[in-house]
C-alpha cells in the first residue's frame, strides 16, 4: 500500500508569478495509473456519498488503473457534465477525499486530479457526444450559464428536452469565466465544456439579461414549460467603511472581471484596462481573495497583502489555494480588520487604517468571533484595495418576477432537493439560493432541479399562459406578425 | 451579432447609429442604456439610448469618438456588425406630467436628452430646452429639439453660438415657473444645473454615466454617493436626484482610467487593428 499520493507537477513559482498560464500541470498517464492503483476499491465507498453529484469514484478509478481512460470519462459524465472544471476547482478535501479510507492511514486518493486527468485526456482525443434522445417536445429556459445552469441544461438535454440558456454577459460560463482566473481554470477549458453542453443540443443566448430583456412571465408566454433560475451571487459586498469609493478600491468582482473575462492582463492588445498600484491589500481570505491576490502579483504588484479579521485556521479558502498564494509571495495579515481608508488630494486611496483583532467566543458560524483589541490601530501603506468579502444574490430576477419568494438577504426560497420555488414551473439553484458557495454544490443543485423539472414537465399538460391560443413559438416572430 | 441599419454623422466626430436589436427595442424607454462590445478584444462600454423604433426593430445610439472603443465604433458602417449589445439596462427615466420642464443637455448626450424630452413632451409637458457643446459645429439635434420645445437656448464653450456659459439660467429660473428639470451631459454641466435649480427647490433629475464594466450590478465600478449612500448607477440609476449626487466624487472616479485610455488611443492610432 502506497501511503503518499502521487504529486501533480506544477509550474515553478519563479516562472508562474510572471504569467497567467495554468499553475497545476496535470498527471501524465503513468502518474494517473500509479495514483489510481492506490485505491482500495472499497465495497461500500464513502467517497461517492461525499460528492454532491454522486460521481462513482471507485469505478472510474478502476478504469484508470486498467488504462481504460475513455471508459473512465464516460462513467464520470453520466453524473457530471463538467469534469475538466470540477477536477480543477472542487474542494475535494472537503468532499469525496475527506471520507476516503486511505486518508486514515496516509493521503487520500487524489480523486480530483484523476478526474481532471481523464477529462483532459478526452479533450485531447476528441470528445464523444452521446446520441441525441428522441425529442420530448418540452421546452425549458435556463437563466444563467454558470455551473448550476450548465449542469441543469446538460441533464435536461440528455433527457430529450429542448433547452435554451440565457446569459447576461457576452460569454457563457458565469463565474467560471468572469471569476476564476486563467491560471487556475484556463478559459479554453471552460469553453470546451460549454461547447460540449451545446453539442448536447442546448442553445445558449448570450447578451440576454432576463428581467430586462424578457421577464420570467414572458418566457412562459414563449411557450417554455419550465424555467430554471441559476443567476448566482453576483452582487459584491463592500465593507461600508468611510471613503470606500476612493479611486483604487475595487470589488473583487470588478477586479476579476477586468482581468479574467475582459483579459485586462493583455491590455492594450485587449481594450479593457485594469489599474494596479505597487502595494495591494486584498480584504478577505476566501478563494476569491486568493484569486485576486495572485492576479495582482502576476500583474506586477510589488507587495500583495491578504488582510483577514480571523486567523489562518478560519480562512475559508481551500488550503491548496492558500498554500499556492503563500508560495508565490502573497503576504498575510491575519487578525486584522480595516476600519477606514485614507485618500490623497487626487481622490486615490493611499492608506488603510486597521485594527488588530483577537478571537473570542464562537459565533453562529461556529468559528471564534474576532474582537477588536482596543488601542491597536495602525496604518497600512497601500495604494490599491480589493474587497473580497463575499457576494450576495443578484436581485434583478426577484425584483422583476411577481410572486417569487425570497429570504431577507435576497436568496430565492426553494424546496430542499428539488429547487421548486413559490411559482409553479419555476425552479432555482446554485448561489442564488444558497448564497456564495462552491462550483460543485451549484452543480448539485442544478442536477437536482433538472430531475425535478423533468418529472414536472413529463407529467403536466402545457399551462395555458400564452397571450393568445395560437401564438407562434417565437415571441419576436409574433410581434413582427402583429406589426405587419 | 447586431447589425447596423443606418449611420449618420451628427457633427464632426459625433455619430448616430441605428442598430438592429429587436427585443431591446421593444423594451427600451428613455433613460435606459445598453452595454456594447465592438469586437472580440473590445471593452464593454455603456451608452445611453438615443431612441428606439419598435417597427424597425432598432435602437439608436449616439457617441463622440474620443476613445479607442468609440473610434472603432465610428469606423463601422451600415451593414457592419457590433459583436455584443446587452440591454435595456438601468431603470427608465420617470416620465410624468409635471408642467413646465427645463431640459438641459450637453455634447453627445443631447441625443439621449432628445429621446427623454420627446417623451416628456408627449405626455403634455411644456419644454424649455438648453443644449450645448464646445463649439457651434458640435451642437447636435438643433432642429429636432426646436420642434418639441417652446423655447430653445444654445450654449457653446467658445461662444461661437448663443451663450458661452450657463449663467443665464439664473435669470431664466427667475422669470419662468419651472416645475421639473432634467440634465444629461458632462458631469460639470449636470452639477451646475443642479446648483442653479437648488434654491428654487425644483426637482432636478440627472442621468449619470460613470465607468461600468458589466452593467448588471456585478462589479460596483459605477458606485456613486447619492444622499450620503453608496448606489450602483447600473441597477439603482442611472437617473438620480441631482441635488443629492456627490458630483465631485463622480468626477474623480470618472477620470480613473484617463491615462490608460490615452495609451489605448495611442496604440490604436499607431498600429490600428494589427496589435
Amino acid at each position: 500500500m502506497i501511503k503518499k499520493s502521487t504529486e501533480m507537477p506544477k509550474q515553478r513559482v519563479e516562472e508562474r508569478i510572471h504569467n497567467f498560464n495554468e499553475v497545476a500541470l496535470g498527471y501524465s498517464e503513468d502518474q494517473a495509473v500509479m495514483e489510481a492503483s492506490r485505491c482500495l476499491q472499497c465495497p461500500k465507498p464513502l467517497c461517492v456519498a461525499g460528492c454532491p453529484v454522486g460521481v462513482e469514484a471507485p469505478s472510474f478509478i478502476k478504469d484508470i488503473k486498467e488504462r481504460r481512460f475513455g471508459e473512465a470519462i464516460r462513467k464520470i459524465k453520466e453524473k457530471n457534465s463538467l469534469p475538466a472544471i470540477t477536477g480543477r476547482v472542487c474542494p475535494q478535501e472537503e468532499q469525496c477525499q475527506k471520507t476516503c479510507v486511505m486518508g486514515k492511514a496516509g493521503d487520500p486518493i487524489s480523486i480530483g486530479r484523476l478526474e481532471r486527468f481523464v477529462a483532459d485526456y478526452e479533450r485531447q482525443k476528441g470528445v464523444a457526444i452521446p446520441p441525441r434522445p428522441k425529442p420530448t417536445g418540452k421546452r425549458v429556459a435556463i437563466i444563467g450559464s454558470g455551473p448550476a445552469g450548465l449542469t441543469a441544461a446538460a441533464d435536461l438535454a440528455k433527457l430529450g428536452h429542448e433547452v435554451t440558456v440565457f446569459e447576461a454577459l457576452h460569454e457563457a460560463g458565469g463565474v467560471l469565466m468572469y471569476g476564476i482566473p486563467e491560471f487556475r481554470l484556463p478559459k479554453r477549458i471552460v469553453q470546451s465544456e460549454v461547447d460540449y453542453v451545446k453539442k448536447l443540443g442546448v442553445t445558449i443566448n448570450t447578451d440576454s439579461l432576463i428581467g430586462k430583456l424578457y421577464t420570467v412571465d414572458e418566457l412562459f408566454e414563449q411557450d417554455f414549460d419550465a424555467v430554471f433560475i441559476g443567476t448566482g451571487a453576483g452582487l459584491p459586498n463592500f465593507l461600508g467603511l468611510p471613503k470606500e469609493n476612493l479611486c483604487g478600491i475595487y470589488s473583487a468582482n470588478e477586479f476579476l472581471i477586468r482581468v479574467n473575462l475582459m483579459k485586462a492582463y493583455r491590455f492594450p492588445e485587449y481594450d479593457t484596462p485594469v489599474w494596479l498600484g505597487r502595494k495591494v491589500a486584498v480584504i478577505g481570505a476566501g478563494n476569491v481573495a486568493m484569486d485576486s491576490a495572485r492576479c495582482a502579483l502576476r500583474l506586477g504588484a510589488e507587495e500583495v497583502w491578504i488582510v483577514y479579521r480571523r486567523s489562518r485556521r478560519e480562512a475559508p479558502a481551500r488550503l491548496e489555494e492558500l498554500e499556492n498564494a503563500e508560495e508565490e509571495g502573497v503576504k498575510f495579515k491575519f487578525l486584522t480588520n480595516p476600519i477606514k481608508f485614507l485618500g490623497n488630494q487626487y481622490g486615490w486611496v493611499c492608506g488603510m487604517e486597521c485594527i488588530s483583532m483577537q478571537l473570542g467566543e464562537p459565533d453562529e458560524s461556529g468559528r471564534r468571533r474576532p474582537v477588536p483589541i482596543k488601542g491597536s490601530e495602525f496604518t497600512m501603506d497601500i495604494d490599491t484595495v480589493v474587497v473580497a468579502i463575499g457576494q450576495t444574490p443578484n436581485p434583478i430576477i426577484p425584483r422583476t418576477t411577481k410572486g417569487l419568494q425570497t429570504t431577507k438577504w435576497g436568496g430565492i426560497i426553494v424546496e430542499e432537493g428539488t429547487g421548486k420555488t413559490s411559482i409553479e414551473g419555476v425552479y432555482a439553484g446554485g448561489d442564488i439560493v444558497s448564497g456564495a458557495a462552491t462550483v460543485i454544490s451549484a452543480m448539485g443543485a442544478g442536477k437536482n432541479a433538472a430531475g425535478a423539472i423533468h418529472e414536472y414537465i413529463s407529467n403536466k399538460k402545457r399551462l395555458n399562459r400564452s397571450p393568445e391560443p395560437n401564438t407562434p413559438r417565437n415571441l419576436s416572430q409574433w410581434i413582427r406578425s402583429q406589426n405587419t | 451579432m447586431y447589425q447596423i441599419d443606418s449611420k449618420k454623422e451628427l457633427a464632426p466626430d459625433i455619430k448616430l447609429l441605428e442598430v438592429h436589436a429587436e427585443q431591446i427595442a421593444r423594451k427600451a424607454k428613455p433613460g435606459h442604456f445598453v452595454i456594447l462590445r465592438v469586437d472580440e478584444k473590445g471593452e464593454r462600454i455603456p451608452i445611453t439610448l438615443a431612441g428606439c423604433d419598435v417597427n424597425k426593430g432598432t435602437i439608436s445610439i449616439a457617441f463622440h469618438e474620443v476613445g479607442k472603443t468609440t473610434m472603432k465604433l465610428g469606423s463601422l458602417n451600415r451593414g457592419d456588425y457590433i459583436m455584443n449589445v446587452v440591454g435595456p439596462l438601468g431603470n427608465a427615466a420617470k416620465i410624468d406630467k409635471y408642467g413646465h420642464v427645463l431640459c438641459v443637455g450637453g455634447g453627445v448626450m443631447v441625443a439621449p436628452l432628445h429621446f427623454q424630452a420627446a417623451a416628456l413632451r408627449d405626455v403634455g409637458n411644456e419644454l424649455t430646452t438648453v443644449i450645448g457643446a464646445r463649439t457651434k459645429e458640435q451642437v447636435i439635434l438643433r432642429e429636432e429639439m426646436k420642434k418639441i420645445s417652446s423655447e430653445l437656448f444654445i450654449v457653446t464653450d467658445d461662444g461661437s453660438e448663443g451663450q458661452n456659459n450657463l449663467d443665464f439660467l439664473k435669470d431664466l429660473l427667475k422669470t419662468r415657473k419651472i416645475d421639473y428639470a432634467v440634465a444629461i451631459g458632462p458631469i460639470v454641466l449636470m452639477n451646475e444645473v443642479a446648483e442653479f435649480t437648488r434654491p428654487y427647490k425644483i426637482k432636478t433629475m440627472v442621468n449619470l454615466n460613470p465607468i461600468m464594466v458589466d452593467g448588471t450590478g456585478m462589479c460596483g465600478a459605477c458606485r456613486v454617493t447619492v444622499g450620503g449612500e453608496t448606489k450602483f448607477t447600473c441597477t439603482d440609476g442611472p437617473e438620480f436626484d441631482g441635488h443629492s449626487v456627490d458630483f465631485e466624487e463622480l468626477m474623480v472616479r470618472r477620470r480613473m482610467y484617463v491615462p490608460k485610455e490615452k495609451i489605448a488611443v495611442l496604440f490604436y492610432k499607431t498600429f490600428g487593428e494589427c496589435l
